[in-house]
């Protein structure tokens, strides 16, 4: 079959395109360890009210301007519906569903993560600057999935 | 030099002047008609509800308890993503196999898969609009649908097999008799797009298996990361099978609008068999925040999801390449030149030239999507619906709408409409789509969350940036709207007010450039490449599947929250 040797060009470039996303994905995995919250707990759904530390949700200090957040999801509203943290801690958000599938979002971060009955999902996010942030489900769950959402203060 | 005593022997020619293979022909074009007016038909409804979307996310309107939000949401992305862009597909791939295949041929297997892909469709409609199937279209579990809705949407599935079975018998029926011929490139395009989907459907008919015994109260609950998979095993084909259906016209039918050729016949096979390898071993980019998923696995399917780079970049040179062959031919040369010397007023040429300009941003975004360390940026924003609509509902609907008001007159002998009508029903889209796909993807950047009936949160900080953006966004929208009913109205007036013509103005597929290129035999060994694609499917799933049954044992119990 005949290619082109301008379509060979193309596709060279097309070629060198791919490869250098890859390589940018590869290095901010492996060097920077940037990889999107994929937690592996499981958790009995029907039994998340019963089973630590999702019994006791809430915020918990760890370490100097470290902290670890435990949310249930559940519809239509977040337990802790506030946590107030000190400007530059870094927290740590452990969150489970006790129903349906739920988002996890703080809007305009890289706090964003799926919730899913059956399993715990986590992250990590530093609050650099002071205000008041917006957390939202952004996974439809039900008919009241558009008020379901919680505050975090960072002051 | 092909003698008109060659064509009429050739059997890639439809014989003239034979009673039983213009009788054959008529019930083929009445068939392929009948998909198309489907199509139509839901299109304009469909459209209906997304406007009313628009209009209640940007606070012009509140929709009452008995016709919520999220009853329509759901029935606009049934309607669109899997009804729309299936029954016009159907119809497409059958034209394309009945037209380049003559044969004195039976219609019936293809109307019978034609009626259970309506009942389904009613059946799934009929549910949701009564409020006992607000899951939306990725009707994720446990929330918890009337068994109709999966029944209904079982039957839509199962309807194409039925289209697929027909196109595959048939080419199977010309490769027997004419083993030293390739398979005619419309018919093989057709027939991969086919396969493609047949793989990809075998997912969430895996998915139903679950679902339905438990819709139906027989087993007390699911485990809900396996169904999730389960619909993107699907769910990512799914956008592939749109993006085949309108190659097969950017490549095989545009051409005819401007006098030019298909460039490369065995570069046209590559690209629909590396589609058809690519298509379902990436549907995990649709999960990478999902709790359960290796990241490993994750990112293997983001490496498979950016190698439709190389069918995507071959199908952008090959049209660039037809539309420069053909303008040479006539004197033409320059870029501009060439690009003004299109035949921007020809409504056949506009919807799909147009669709190609926005597939361009649709690719764009589509980047940002895959790469996971951005995706956690937009995932389940107002971006992602910026996505979608500037790819199924640009480049898709475009070329679909495009190439019926040239199918359409073809296939019902009559003149067009108004085809000025019809241009301005293709441009007001464009315009609509652009503005709104562009609010959209903005207040995705601003954290706009997709899915919700309303972005104001009770006036918190952190929301008000967002109305703006829906205001917009309802204001492409409308126009979106009108464009559709203007092609509805179009495309319906054409049966209804025109006279038949005898001189039918008929739909012929282009020539191929090199049609006399020697191309290698594998290209057409389907089997293989099929086999291949199932191979890779295995590979991609068989972790992330294994991972998920012996992580846990809980199954929720069904829920209905709405």
């Amino acid at each position: 079959m005949h290619i082109h040797r301008y379509e060979k060009l193309w596709l060279s470039i097309g070629l060198v395109i791919l490869a250098f996303f890859i390589a940018t994905l590869s290095i901010a995995a492996l060097s920077e360890g940037f990889v999107p919250p994929s937690d592996d707990q499981s958790i009995d759904p029907t039994k998340v009210a019963q089973t630590p530390p999702f019994d006791h949700p809430g915020l918990r200090k760890v370490g100097d301007h470290a902290y670890e957040a435990y949310y249930v999801a559940h519809i239509f509203a977040f337990d802790p519906a506030t946590i107030t943290v000190p400007v530059g801690s870094r927290v740590t958000f452990y969150v489970t569903s006790t129903d349906v599938e739920h988002g996890f979002s703080i809007p305009a971060t890289a706090v964003n993560m799926m919730v899913t009955p059956g399993w715990v999902n986590s992250l990590s996010h530093t609050f650099k600057e002071a205000g008041t942030f917006l957390l939202v489900c952004n996974e439809y769950c039900g008919a009241g999935h558009q008020t379901m959402a919680a505050k975090v203060v960072v002051q | 030099m092909t003698t008109s005593a060659d064509a009429a022997s050739s059997p890639l020619q439809w014989p003239k002047n034979n009673d039983s293979y213009a009788f054959s022909r008529e019930k083929g074009d009445l068939l392929v008609l009948t998909h198309i007016y489907t199509a139509t038909l839901v299109l304009g409804v469909g459209a209906l509800f997304g406007a009313l979307q628009g209009f209640s996310r940007a606070n012009w309107i509140v929709m009452p308890d008995w016709f919520d939000y999220y009853r329509i949401l759901t029935v606009h992305g049934v309607l669109m993503a899997l009804v729309f862009t299936t029954f016009f597909i159907t119809g497409l791939l059958t034209y394309a196999t009945y037209r380049s295949i003559p044969r004195v041929r039976s219609v019936r297997l293809n109307y019978i898969g034609w009626s259970v892909m309506v009942i389904g469709t009613l059946m799934a409609a009929i549910t949701i609009l009564s409020g006992n199937a607000s899951v939306l279209y990725t009707f994720y579990a446990p929330l918890k649908a009337s068994p109709f809705f999966y029944f209904g949407a079982t039957l839509l599935v199962a309807g194409t097999w039925f289209i697929a079975a027909d196109i595959i018998m048939n080419v199977v029926w010309f490769k027997r008799r004419n083993p030293e011929l390739r398979i005619p490139l419309p018919a093989f395009a057709a027939v991969c797009t086919m396969i493609m989907w047949i793989i990809a459907t075998l997912g969430v008919t895996v998915e139903m298996l679950i679902l339905i015994p438990w819709s139906l109260g027989w087993t007390s609950g699911v485990d809900v990361s396996l169904t999730r998979m389960l619909f993107w095993y699907f769910g990512h084909p799914l956008v592939y099978f749109w993006i085949m259906g309108a190659y097969v016209i950017w490549y095989l039918v545009v051409p005819t609008s401007y006098g030019g050729s298909v460039f490369s016949d065995g570069l046209t096979r590559l690209a629909f068999i590396s589609l058809l390898l690519l298509s379902t071993p990436v549907g995990i980019h649709h999960e990478y925040l999902d709790p359960g998923i290796s990241p490993g696995w994750k990112f293997f399917h983001t490496i498979l999801t950016y190698g439709v780079v190389v069918p995507s970049f071959m199908t952008a040179f090959a049209i660039f390449a037809s539309f420069e062959i053909a303008a040479r031919k006539q004197g033409v040369t320059g870029f501009w030149n060439i690009v003004r010397w299109l035949p921007w007023r020809d409504p056949a040429f506009a919807g799909p030239g147009l669709g190609m300009l926005l597939f361009i941003l649709g690719g764009f975004g589509g980047v940002v999507n895959n790469s996971y360390a951005m995706d956690v940026l937009v995932h389940n924003t107002m971006w992602v619906v910026g996505h979608f609509h500037v790819t199924v509902g640009g480049p898709v609907a475009l070329t679909f709408i495009g190439a019926a008001y040239r199918l359409v007159p073809a296939l019902a002998r009559r003149k067009l409409f108004a085809p000025q009508l019809a241009l301005v029903s293709e441009y007001l889209w464009f315009a609509g789509m652009l503005v709104m796909s562009f609010s959209m993807h903005w207040a995705g950047i601003l954290g706009a969350p997709r899915r919700t009936s309303d972005v104001s949160y009770f006036g918190a900080a952190g929301a008000a940036t967002w109305h703006g953006q829906m205001v917009a966004a309802a204001l492409g929208g409308s126009l979106i709207a009108i464009g559709v009913l203007l092609f509805v109205v179009v495309a319906t007036a054409t049966f209804l007010q025109n006279k038949r013509e005898e001189d039918n103005p008929e739909l012929a597929f282009a020539r191929v450039e090199d049609a006399a290129a020697p191309v290698p035999p594998v290209l057409d060994k389907l089997g293989t490449w099929a086999a291949l694609a199932i191979v890779l499917a295995f590979i991609a799933y068989v972790g992330p599947v294994t991972q998920q049954l012996t992580a846990h044992s809980y199954l929720a119990p069904g829920m209905r929250t709405w």
